[in-house]
């Protein structure tokens, strides 16, 4: 679904790349999550993927990213709606400003692929009840709070059905119980509707719990790629500014201290670290 | 410098009831911090403490001010707030202008103004990009921009909505160092998080807010044992609380070594194997 070779990028009036020589192959279907320290690039690939790198951004762009089909360098974002979503890391960014209430913020989308309205009212409903919103579809999208706001973004995104969704730290100020739906949510889709997921997220247990796959970004390079607990026990974590969960970090320490056997694989989630303390 | 909430009840214009009777009272170099799923009133309660929004009923002091007899501008000598939005807050043309407008409202002399910047950038590793343009910068990095403006003011009280909002792990890590920081120097911080595990390792005590209400208040040892009231305000506790409670040990870790000495302690009562088993 998406096939990233030697991309190189540069945004203008700057000399160092934001993404440097990145390959990479994510199937249709795969929930992949991208972590790294901030400047590594991640809202850069996730820009990239939705085609506002590099036509709305303009920069240097090399190499070669196909989604869905598409070749990037020649496809305005314009011709990618519909195919690709992405939900802004601030919603605020995100949010119309031309539209009074919830269900219409919802409804923008849809009108602009030309959904029909019954179905549009099915999708709207669909993706307010997804997002835990039903109780506020008639209120304006100022009125809601961070976290509401950041609800609608997600639902917005949800209700267009794209077959690629970027998400760009979609739950930075969700509430936990918010955060793990939000988790479950994706990876349901992924793995019911055959929708590709890229998601870039600091939420490193519920990365680990609902990604198939961990991808580490540092300075614009990839460096590492792999199954979420293979990666996020790494000890290089930290040198790429990635942190860890306090599973690990407990874990990490026990084992130094010669607290436990040695030998034990750490964990990255709960149900994993109970085993490493049993 | 005191705050008492007295009795507190505010309803937005839309009718949406945000506080309904919040009592509080937070003594002078306490840290404390809110959680609470979205909407709960989090922000509305912080924005009663330096006077964006004054009560509808009851009473909110400051020291001995009544927060509906002093302008925005006096409680800016008293309370600082760092947005959730930092672009709600940032307007200059360069951080080093954006940090010396708070302390030159204040009336602080120039020689004031220029050690308070100087220190806030230190503080909050900006001192190379303190000529930049406040939206040049990444967006957590805006943020900290956001805290150094408010901590340039130097106020008795500092309000942080959300500090930890797209932070990556050194950025996290910072942020705890402010806060120990503003702790030593014996200042009032209060902040809004869903950020459990970063709460749960810098503030003593928590409140925990829902549907305008306050459901607990204590000590955060107390307050994360209190697991029914935590799930009904949608808030998961701690990652170490959650695998402390899946072990079946007695205690509440809210750091890595708590958690290893409760591990030991408990070993040791129960007489196993490891540790010291050789």
């Amino acid at each position: 679904m998406i096939t990233i070779e030697h991309l190189t990028y540069t945004y203008p009036a700057t000399s160092r790349p934001a993404l440097q020589d990145l390959s990479l192959h994510i199937p249709a279907g795969q929930f992949c999550a991208i972590v790294g320290a901030n400047g590594a690039g991640k809202s850069t690939l996730c820009y990239a993927l939705t085609g506002f790198v590099p036509h709305f951004y303009r920069g240097r762009m090399e190499g070669r990213l196909q989604v869905a089909g598409h070749d990037i360098a020649v496809t305005p974002p314009s011709a990618l709606v519909g195919l690709v979503g992405l939900v802004f890391a601030n919603p605020f960014n995100q949010i119309t400003g031309a539209c009074y209430t919830v269900r219409e913020e919802v409804a923008f989308g849809l009108e602009n692929l030309g959904v029909p309205p019954a179905a549009m009212e099915q999708r709207i409903a669909q993706a307010l009840a997804l997002t835990g919103l039903t109780d506020l579809a008639d209120r304006s999208p100022f009125a809601l709070s961070g976290g509401q706001q950041q609800r609608l973004a997600l639902a917005a995104v949800l209700a267009m059905q794209p077959r690629v969704l970027v998400l760009d730290e979609p739950t930075s100020q969700l509430d936990p119980v918010g955060t793990r739906e939000v988790f479950a949510i994706l990876a349901a889709l992924a793995a019911q509707q055959d929708t590709t997921v890229v998601l870039v997220s600091h939420a490193l247990e519920w990365v680990a719990t609902h990604a198939d796959r961990v991808i580490v970004l540092m300075a614009g390079r990839l460096v590492a790629d792999g199954p979420p607990t293979e990666v996020l026990t790494r000890p290089e974590l930290e040198s790429w500014g990635v942190g860890t969960t306090r599973y690990t970090q407990a874990a990490r320490r026990a084992q130094a201290q010669g607290l436990v056997p040695p030998g034990r694989p750490l964990p990255v989630t709960l149900s994993q670290a109970v085993a490493f303390w049993s | 410098m005191n705050i008492v909430v007295t009795d507190v009840t505010f309803r937005y214009p839309n009718g949406v009831q945000a506080l309904s009777g919040v009592n509080l009272a937070i003594a002078g170099g306490e840290a404390v911090a809110v959680i609470g799923e979205n909407g709960a009133g989090k922000t509305t309660l912080a924005r009663h403490l330096n006077g964006l929004l004054r009560p509808q009923q009851g009473r909110v002091r400051i020291g001995d001010w009544d927060t509906r007899e002093h302008t925005v501008a006096q409680l800016a000598h008293r309370v600082g707030y760092v947005f959730q939005n930092p672009d709600d807050q940032l307007f200059e043309r360069t951080v080093r202008r954006e940090l010396a407008f708070g302390p030159r409202n204040l009336g602080r002399d120039e020689a004031a103004i220029e050690a308070a910047v100087a220190q806030a950038l230190a503080r909050l590793d900006l001192e190379a990009v303190a000529d930049s343009h406040p939206y040049d910068l990444s967006p957590a990095q805006r943020r900290l921009v956001a805290l150094a403006a408010v901590l340039a003011m130097e106020t008795p009280i500092v309000v942080l909505d959300e500090p930890t909002t797209g932070q990556d792990a050194a950025g996290t890590a910072l942020l705890g160092r402010v806060i120990a920081d503003l702790k030593a120097a014996g200042r009032t911080v209060i902040t809004i998080s869903h950020d459990i595990d970063f709460v749960a390792e810098h503030f003593p005590r928590l409140i925990v807010m829902a549907a305008g209400r306050i459901l607990a208040d204590g000590p955060t040892e107390w307050v994360l044992a209190q697991t029914g009231l935590l799930a009904q305000a949608q808030v998961d506790p701690p990652q170490l609380v959650r695998l402390a409670v899946a072990l079946g040990l007695p205690g509440v870790p809210t750091t890595v070594d708590a958690f290893l000495d409760l591990w030991v302690r408990t070993r040791q009562r129960d007489g196993a194997e490891w540790p010291g088993g050789v």
